[in-house]
């Protein structure tokens, strides 16, 4: 079973292929999507487990061995997020059955999210830095697509701005790819992690590992490179603002971990430090936008940009227990960020706005509704026993063993912030005295519910079984630490 | 050599700048593709300029060309042109639909919601 990785990429690349040819089936279309994403799903589990007992899995594309072919390559850290992405893929599928209307089924809706997870996985996946590049542009396609598909005014003037970030950011990483490749004459991976260790510092390398910085930073939202993010994420409806917020920010981020822990990690004094104070001032701005906004849809989006600024903050004191914690809380944020649009999806299903000052008493009529939005409310702000607590907790005591005194005051403190914005939708959207709203009758709300209250419940297994994942997390933790592990298992032999 | 293309490269990505800056859409996409045929012809340039035979065995030569950057940037010019062509329909539907192709008027502000 040594193809058991290409797995989670190559089914959703067949059905992808398979549903183009079905555009006017929308039954067929919604039943081959959702079997396709349970394969994928059983599949990433499968891969999980093997890699958890057997150790990290490689694949020589086209059996050109390592590093001159393309290698795929399966440690734990991204057997898990391939499996997160499965899953949350599958939910938001099953929430886009009654949510996302005919018109944009019709227009290949189903194939292009597939063709995502294609990309999302495969950039989990591979092991190669071209590659890498070749599975964002699949992802970025897919996405271009995803932001427009509808064609709505606002959908139309958002996707230019999207699509002219990216393309500039898709350019800026063409050239770090040709700039490292220059100094260190490979694109594999393991083996550029392994010459850049014989060449020792050169200022060139901080340079490129800067470049690289923009470039991921531009996919994950950081500091000064966030701003097309609130606008762009704003238009798409709400299944498809649940893939991207979910899924796209953190590719960026898993690939600020990757290149950081792989490649730059030998002079940490610039680049690290630089990545720390970026982290800090995302985490801050985003708190004054989740802050700011009476809007709905926009306060889950900076508080998007928050957990990318805790995640970087993690990634940038680089010990073993920040990149633990950092892998903990990716998880954690994908799941419930996920469960949270969708939840909040529904709200704005029911009321007919995004205003929450026109919301109101929503709990009397849909209690289940109030509930499970409240537990994915304090998961996200990382009340414990939920899922946020453990990776805050790690990230934190990491940066105070470090030093990074004012790093891990401002992540305790955003804590507070997200706690206030998103009980701020609770107290608005449910409390309050119940109001009538204009075909609030006709909305599915308990299908559209279950696929949200799934992902709180992956959540809440996620958080109360941290005892149960905690060996996988530490293995995962484990390549990050020491790259001899990675390098061993890709050039083995 | 190099210093040449380096100075053709740079030539590129002033322009593309420079076009990007512009308030009309089509200058910004053919902006887009200059950016790209700089980013481009630098992995040409960083592969190095060398002189020398096809990369097959049977050549014998004392020196051979490095395959990988020509591969790269088939690669890139493939996604580059792909994704130009996207952007150009959606430029197209957008003047369509929104009756204008001045980013100006494009802002996320409320008078345009």
């Amino acid at each position: 079973m040594i193809n058991l990785l290409v797995l989670p990429l190559l089914i959703p690349l067949v059905t992808a292929a398979l549903l183009i040819f079905l555009p006017k089936s929308i039954r067929v279309q919604r039943a081959v999507s959702v079997v396709s994403a349970i394969g994928t799903l059983a599949a990433s589990i499968v891969l999980l487990l093997t890699v958890k007992d057997n150790g990290i899995q490689t694949v020589n594309v086209g059996s050109w061995d390592a590093p001159f072919g393309i290698t795929l390559v399966s440690d734990t850290l991204s057997a898990l997020l391939v499996t997160t992405s499965s899953l949350i893929t599958l939910s938001v599928i099953l929430y886009s059955f009654r949510s996302i209307g005919e018109a944009r089924e019709r227009f290949y809706y189903y194939p292009i999210v597939q063709f995502l997870l294609v990309g999302v996985n495969g950039a989990f996946t591979t092991g190669d830095i071209f590659n890498l590049f070749v599975f964002f542009e699949v992802m970025l396609m897919a996405s271009y697509v995803l932001i427009v598909i509808g064609g709505t005014k606002i959908q139309l003037r958002e996707s230019i701005k999207y699509i002219l970030v990216n393309v500039i950011s898709s350019a800026l990483f063409v050239i770090a790819v040709a700039m490292l490749y220059s100094v260190v004459g490979s694109l594999n991976m393991a083996d550029i992690s392994q010459r850049i260790a014989q060449i020792g510092s050169l200022p060139i390398l901080t340079v490129i590992a800067v470049l690289f910085l923009i470039v991921f930073g531009l996919k994950g939202a950081i500091f000064p490179l966030y701003f097309w993010l609130p606008g762009s994420y704003y238009a798409p409806p709400v299944p498809v603002l649940a893939l991207f917020g979910s899924l796209l920010t953190k590719v960026g981020v898993y690939s600020i971990l990757r290149s950081y822990s792989l490649f730059f990690y030998h002079d940490q004094a610039f680049t690290h430090e630089l990545l720390g104070i970026l982290a800090i001032i995302t985490i801050i701005v985003g708190c004054i936008g989740a802050i700011a906004y009476w809007d709905v849809k926009k306060i889950i989006i900076y508080n998007i940009i928050i957990a990318v600024g805790v995640l970087t903050f993690g990634i940038s004191v680089a010990t073993e227990e920040s990149y633990m914690g950092t892998v903990f809380y990716t998880i954690h944020d994908m799941i419930v960020k996920a469960a949270l649009f969708l939840l909040i999806g529904v709200m704005i299903k029911i009321t007919g706005t995004n205003d929450l000052r026109k919301m109101g008493g929503l709990m009397k009529k849909y209690p289940l509704l109030g509930w499970t939005f409240l537990v994915a409310a304090f998961a996200l702000a990382g009340i414990p026993p939920l899922s946020g607590f453990v990776g805050k907790l790690l990230i934190v005591r990491g940066g105070l063993a470090e030093g990074a005194y004012v790093g891990s005051l401002i992540v305790l403190l955003s804590s507070l912030v997200v706690l206030y914005s998103v009980i701020k939708i609770f107290m608005n959207g449910f409390w309050k005295a119940p109001k009538d709203y204009p075909g609030e009758e006709n909305q599915p709300v308990l299908s559209l519910w279950a696929p949200g209250a799934l992902l709180v419940l992956a959540s809440i297994l996620y958080g109360v079984g941290a005892e149960v994942m905690y060996p996988i997390i530490s293995q995962a933790t484990d390549a990050l630490v020491h790259p001899a592990i990675y390098i061993d298992a890709v050039l083995k032999e | 050599m190099e210093i040449l293309m380096s100075i053709v490269i740079g030539a590129l990505f002033a322009s593309s700048v420079y076009l990007m800056l512009s308030k009309s859409l089509l200058r910004i996409i053919i902006g887009t593709g200059l950016l790209s045929h700089g980013a481009h012809l630098l992995i040409i340039t960083m592969g190095g300029l060398k002189r020398g035979a096809a990369p097959l065995l049977g050549e014998k030569a004392a020196s051979y060309v490095d395959p990988l950057p020509q591969a790269l940037i088939l690669t890139a010019i493939v996604i580059s042109f792909g994704v130009t062509a996207l952007f150009l329909v959606l430029a197209y539907r957008a003047y369509q639909e929104l009756g204008t192709d001045n980013m100006d008027e494009m802002r996320g502000n409320e008078a345009n919601d």
